[in-house]
Parts: structure tokens; sequence; C-alpha cells
């Protein structure tokens, strides 16, 4: 969808400060939230794309203003109420009126296997890549309402396919529930001119990995 | 021990609510959160704390910087993180949540790599821990991508003209580790002592590794 969290590209902004020796959470809550996250992430109610989409419905004005894990905070009790696993209710007063129904919870347990798995996204299934490395591209101008990981700066733009990463699920269908669309995904190298203008540099590029979902041979 | 050894103990003590005065909307919103997942058996307490631990104490840039100062001395370990990062970075244990797919870009002196997530926050755990506020700011994600060079100006590293800025954006499930150029001056270097040398930042691509750096950042 084309909200704010899109921001690739865009002006004024500001300076990126960069904070000296920080320290991995700023706040007791930050620390919450994130391990509530991961452990409500656990119990599979929704996958990793899904939950990414949901940050991005964030209404734009709000998404700006919310600190980093405000933002995850936000996200969070919306999963668990469209999941019906908490509402709106129980999250102003953090008492359960209703029993959520027979869940397992993360345990200390069950971390190693969650934190040390080593298959993420990757898929074994055979599907032909469309390209190969080379290949001139066009990333397609396509604006979905629901959830995109092609973002808007490279869309319409021509670039060359670098590297076949390999088959993955594919984001765009897996937050919507419409599956896991196995296909290649590459990392296309867009020239900083083709994306930018005259006025960057000649020399630079912009590597984005995109789907065969995204791409048409240009 | 895998974090920073630079960073201090962190300002807990200092958040509002601690000493007495009043919660934020924020922190009420948290407690309420966590005490109705406990209730519902959603969430294990026990278990948040040991994520907490994991990811405080436990992984870091300092997993990373081992990473790069295996590749400076060994050049068939270089060859290996290159061509399939993944199992060379694993050959640590440095495995799992957000680097399951590793891909390492390595900076010449013809070339200098930058990572940035435009459309969220990805970036390697295993290998960097989770990511620093300006990271996930709008002001870096919007930037890296349109103005690269004036932004490591900015940052301190300035990138000659005949050099090549790569920017990585990390749109799908891939994970980026920068490899930073060895700094001059190091030759003989016990790998110990030039992982001590690699920052997170020069991990990112917004800066570069420097002898008198060490200990910093």
């Amino acid at each position: 969808m084309n909200n704010v969290h899109d921001m690739g590209g865009m002006h004024g902004f500001g300076a990126v400060e960069i904070e000296h020796n920080e320290p991995v959470f700023h706040a007791r809550w930050e620390e919450r939230t994130f391990a509530l996250t991961l452990a409500a992430e656990a119990l599979g109610r929704w996958n990793l794309d899904m939950s990414r989409y949901a940050r991005e419905q964030m209404p734009p004005t709000e998404y700006l203003r919310a600190s980093y894990y405000e933002c995850w905070l936000w996200r969070l009790r919306k999963l668990l109420v469209e999941r019906g696993l908490a509402s709106e209710g129980e999250l102003q007063t953090g008492r359960a009126e209703s029993k959520a129904g027979a869940a397992r919870p993360l345990r200390v347990e069950d971390l190693p296997r969650l934190l040390q798995n080593r298959r993420g996204a990757r898929m074994d299934d055979a599907v032909a890549p469309k390209f190969k490395a080379g290949d001139l591209v066009r990333a397609r101008n396509l604006n979905p309402i629901g959830h995109t990981r092609l973002p808007r700066y490279a869309r319409g733009r021509q670039g060359v396919i670098e590297r076949d990463h390999g088959v993955f699920v594919f984001a765009d269908a897996n937050a919507m529930g419409m599956g896991k669309k196995p296909q290649h995904v590459y990392s296309v190298r867009f020239p900083a001119r083709e994306l930018w203008g005259p006025d960057a540099s000649a020399r630079d590029s912009v590597f984005v990995d995109l789907w065969d979902d995204h791409l048409d041979p240009a | 021990m895998a974090t920073d050894p630079s960073h201090p103990p962190h300002p807990l003590d200092h958040e509002p609510g601690e000493h007495g005065s009043p919660l934020t909307e924020t922190q009420l919103r948290v407690r309420a959160l966590e005490s109705l997942l406990v209730e519902k058996g959603l969430v294990d307490p026990a278990a948040l704390d040991a994520l907490i631990d994991t990811y405080q104490n436990k992984i870091g840039p300092r997993n990373g910087a081992k990473v790069v100062a295996r590749a400076w001395v060994d050049p068939a370990y270089k060859k290996r993180l290159l061509e399939d990062a993944s199992s060379a970075i694993a050959e640590f244990g440095f495995v799992g949540l957000q680097g399951e797919d590793m891909l390492v870009v390595e900076n010449t002196p013809k070339a200098h790599n930058l990572v940035v997530c435009t459309l969220c926050s990805c970036y390697p755990w295993p290998v960097l821990g989770l990511p620093p506020v300006w990271y996930k700011s709008s002001a870096y994600r919007s930037r890296a991508v349109i103005d690269p060079r004036g932004l490591l100006k900015e940052l301190g590293t300035p990138i000659p003209e005949d050099v090549e800025v790569r920017v990585w954006d990390s749109t799908a499930e891939l994970r980026y580790l920068v490899l930073p150029e060895r700094p001059p001056s190091t030759e003989g270097w016990s790998e110990e002592r030039l992982a001590a040398l690699v920052t997170r930042d020069a991990m990112i691509g917004v800066a570069k590794v420097r002898v008198r750096e060490e200990g910093s950042r």
C-alpha cells in the first residue's frame, strides 16, 4: 500500500543522528513490547508478512509521530484484536473477559528452536526462474492497496538482474493470506540515474530484492 | 558476551514511573497488554525475560565483528563468506531469526556498500543484534537510497567521486552485512585484536574501520 512507511527517496526528514553508545532498548516498556511481539508471533496466528502489513496500516500521521516500539505496540494490539485473541476492552483494562482458547505459549525451552531456526522464507519448491543474471528488466507499476515489497521509487524503472537468490515465499501474497506463491527473488540493480535523474551519480546503484511477480522483461 | 562492551548500563532507572512519577500512556498500555496476555495464557513472562536477555546481552555487533576479522585474516574463509554467507556465518554459530539468508557485500578501493531497509527495519539480527534507532529512522530510510553520498559525508565518511556507491535495500528476506576494508597498518594483528576495531556502523556501511576508533561505537 502507498503509505508513508514506503519512504525511500522522500525529503524533509532532517539529519541522521547516530546516538553514541546507544543501549539496545531505551526503556523497559520497549523491552516488553519487543518480547511480547515475538512471543505473540510464535502463537502462529499470523506470519511475518502479515505483521509487516499490519504496521503499514498505521495512519500516516500517527506512524510518523510514533517511536519505533510505539509502532510495534500499535501493531501488536491491532493483530490481537483482528485475530480474536483480545478485545479492545481487554486491552484497555488489562483484565481478561474471556479465555483465549487452547493456545500453547512460547516457553523458555522453545527459544533455542525459535532463535536458532535456520529456515526462513526460502522454499524448496522447484520453480523455474523467469530471469537470469544480466537480464534487463522493468519493475512493474503496481499500486496494490494491500502489502507489497516493491518500493514506489523502483516502480516502472529499468534495472538489471544482478543475482538470482533462489525461491522464496512471495511476501505480497503471504501477507494477504493468499498463500506462499513460491517464486524467485532477485537482486535487481537500478542505476542511480534511472531512479533519480541526471543529478545522481553516474557510478552509483541501488540494489532492490524483488520477486518474479514484480518484474517484466525490458 | 556479544554486545558492544562500550555500551553503558542502559537507563531504565530514569524511566518515568520508576520513582513514583506517573506512568506514561504507553507504559500503561504495555503493562495492561502483558498482564492480559499472561492471564489468557498466551505468553509466559519467563520466556519474555529470556528473549530480552538474549537480544540485550548475547546477540550483538561483536558477532559480526568476529566474522569480519576472520575474513580479513583467512582468505579461504573470506571466499566462503562471499559465496555462501549464511553457511560461512553459521560456522560461528550465528544463525536464526532475521539472519536465515545472509549476503555479505565487500567494500573495496573501488566500491562502497551501504545497507538500508526503506520499507521497515530489516536488519541482520544474528550478526548485528537489534538495529539502532537511527537505522530505523525516517531520516535514514528516506535518504539512503536517493542521497547516499550526502548522507555518508554528513556522517563523516565522504566517498571519493571515483568510488562506486552501492546501496542495498533489504526489501526481501535477504539480510546484508558489509565487509569493510581492513585498515592499513594492521599487518600481523591477531583476529581478536582486529575484531575489536570493527564497529556496527562499519558493518552497515555508514563508517569505515579505523585503527584510532578502537573501542568506540
